[in-house]
């Protein structure tokens, strides 16, 4: 349904977005992820028609970006960062005049503004003038806006920033029942929203794609690696660090042992498995049997977080605090 | 067509919706008002003298009311004419909302052309209200409607090539008052060159009297339509629409 190929963007002479490539299938919903100023809004946009790419190119159901723009546009729903509403109009009227901008036939207009109004539930503020709105019901009109003439891509640049906790529920609610019908590409900076909603992820850093696959494969890929934190202290006297490591080391299903502080004779240590077994079993016993107290002992799967930040910092290594 | 009146449509929801048209409504009406009641009151002081002198020659209201008051008319419109423009495209790139045009399936021009139109219809409401005023000459007089048709007509060009201008000033910057300033200063200027036409005669002062506005609306106020002036004005508003329409675009390239 979305095609691109070696797209670039150039500001001047800041580059925005770097040779991404990426292809979305029909009724997929992808979350395209990463830190602030990484380039999402500019590669939606360029998929939009509203900024042409420097190189490479960009398709929407088989129309180019460039070379038929306004087929491109009758396909798309797009709601960008800030809802771009009128504030001097009602709720109803702004949505007939987009409705009417978007190519609805006059008949269908007004079956088509209450299909809408209904499906992003803003029926009690309909008559209300959109500057006197709250910002939830602003995102709302924002996203009825978007789906006014049933496009068949929705691309939603972070459809849920500046929202409470309420109404980011309802939006991926509404976000997710969306779906079927429709290809909806959205933007984010939050890890738990890509988990949520979306099937599809893209994780984009500095204006490259740095990883894309399906949020399952991206998130088992990381239990696989499972690590355990232990604190374990002497009973009596002192214990070298030392001594602890090459114990554990000696566990079978570790791969890695490494040394954390000591802090008043106990001993942090963060233990690193091979990927699908499950030792704490087998740790808490060598520990014990040894005669030291096991003060703590907890599994820290990796999560989603971490390897976004490991993809996104490059210069951040793995051996970091981790809670 | 239809996408025109879209646009057009909603530009002047939002001119009525907001201060803007009854503002410049109001501040038209008095100003004109005053200008009419000013030009009127002469006129029959002149005309009670020249009874009163025994002189039978009739006074001619085309030439002494309806002229000086269309010429007034057509600078008061260089006062209004940045107020309508500076918002068109300028509000729309402040509050974002040229992200929903740029990016629903319509052309360019079609959100050019219908803006432009709709600030035409805020200005033609405003010359409504001037022919209310004017309509009292008909009622004690009988001047030639005529002329004063071409006036009016030569308004409305005038009005379209500064409006047109000032479109396309206005799709260059978010700030209004920005907008609003160079739209005035260019307007100002088109009008003064004239003057430059009154001492020197050498063809670069030909030329700069020619861009004048002025030297062009004269004739119609005097209720003569020359294709000449007409051509002017007309090319005008093309250079301001197709100006407007090439700045949108490198908008896209640019932003």
């Amino acid at each position: 349904m979305i095609k691109v190929e070696g797209l670039t963007k150039r500001y001047g002479r800041t580059v925005a977005v770097r040779n991404i490539d990426f292809e979305v299938e029909k009724g997929q919903i992808v979350g395209f992820l990463g830190p602030n100023g990484a380039g999402k809004t500019t590669t939606m946009r360029i998929l939009t028609c509203f900024m042409p790419p420097s190189e490479g190119t960009a398709s929407v159901a088989g129309y180019d970006v460039l070379e038929r723009p306004i087929e491109v546009k009758k396909r798309i729903g797009y709601l960008p960062e800030m809802p771009p509403l009128y504030p001097e109009m009602e709720v109803t009227e702004y949505l007939t005049f987009v409705g009417k901008l978007k190519g609805i036939p006059s008949a269908d207009l007004a079956r088509r503004v209450k299909e809408v109004v209904e499906r992003c539930a803003v029926t009690d503020v309909v008559g209300k003038l959109i500057a006197k709105l709250s910002k939830g019901y602003r995102q709302r009109v924002g996203l009825a806006q978007a789906i006014i003439h049933n496009p068949e891509v929705l691309i939603l640049d972070e459809p849920t920033a500046g929202l409470d906790p309420k109404q980011i529920h309802e939006t991926r609610g509404l976000i997710r029942s969306l779906a079927g019908e429709h290809t909806i590409i959205l933007s984010t900076h939050i890890l738990s929203e890509v988990e949520q909603t979306c099937d599809h992820v893209i994780i984009i850093s500095k204006g490259e794609v740095v990883a894309k696959d399906s949020v399952e494969n991206l998130t088992s890929r990381l239990r696989g690696q499972a690590t355990v934190a232990l604190e374990i202290e002497g009973r009596s006297g002192t214990l070298e660090a030392a001594e602890i490591q090459h114990k554990l080391e000696q566990v079978g299903g570790v791969s890695k042992v490494a040394a954390h502080e000591t802090r008043n004779g106990r001993h942090s240590f963060e233990v690193e498995t091979q990927p699908g077994q499950d030792i704490r079993g087998d740790l808490a016993r060598a520990v014990v049997e040894s005669g030291w107290n096991l003060n703590e002992l907890r599994a820290t799967a990796l999560s989603l977080e971490e390897v976004f930040l490991e993809l996104t910092a490059a210069e951040k290594s793995t051996e970091g605090e981790k809670a | 067509m239809r996408n025109v009146w879209t646009i057009c449509q909603k530009e002047l929801k939002s001119y009525f919706a907001s201060p803007i048209a009854y503002l410049a409504m109001a501040m038209f009406a008095v100003i004109f008002g005053f200008f009419f009641w000013n030009v009127v009151a002469y006129f029959v002081e002149m005309s009670l003298q020249s009874q009163m002198m025994g002189r039978s020659f009739p006074m001619d209201v085309n030439e002494m009311v309806i002229r000086p008051l269309l010429m007034n008319t057509s600078v008061i419109g260089l006062f209004l004419i940045p107020m309508i423009a500076m918002r068109l495209f300028s509000e729309e790139k402040r509050s974002m909302t040229i992200e929903l045009l740029l990016t629903s399936p319509l052309h360019d021009a079609e959100i050019v052309i219908g803006k432009w139109l709709a600030a035409m219809g805020l200005y033609a409401t405003l010359l409504l209200i001037s022919a209310l005023d004017m309509a009292f000459l008909f009622a004690y007089g009988r001047p030639d409607w005529k002329p004063l048709l071409a006036g009016y007509l030569g308004l409305l060009l005038q009005a379209g090539a500064l409006l047109a201008l000032g479109a396309f000033i206005s799709t260059l910057t978010k700030n209004q008052i920005i907008a609003g300033i160079v739209t005035f200063s260019v307007c100002l200027l088109l009008w003064v060159f004239e003057w430059v036409g009154g001492y020197e005669t050498a063809a670069w002062a030909k030329v700069m009297a020619y861009m004048s506005v002025i030297s062009h609306f004269e004739p119609f106020a005097k209720g003569v339509i020359d294709s000449k002036d007409a051509v002017y004005f007309l090319s005008l508003i093309f250079l301001g629409l197709f100006l407007s329409v090439r700045s949108l675009e490198s908008l896209r390239w640019r932003s």
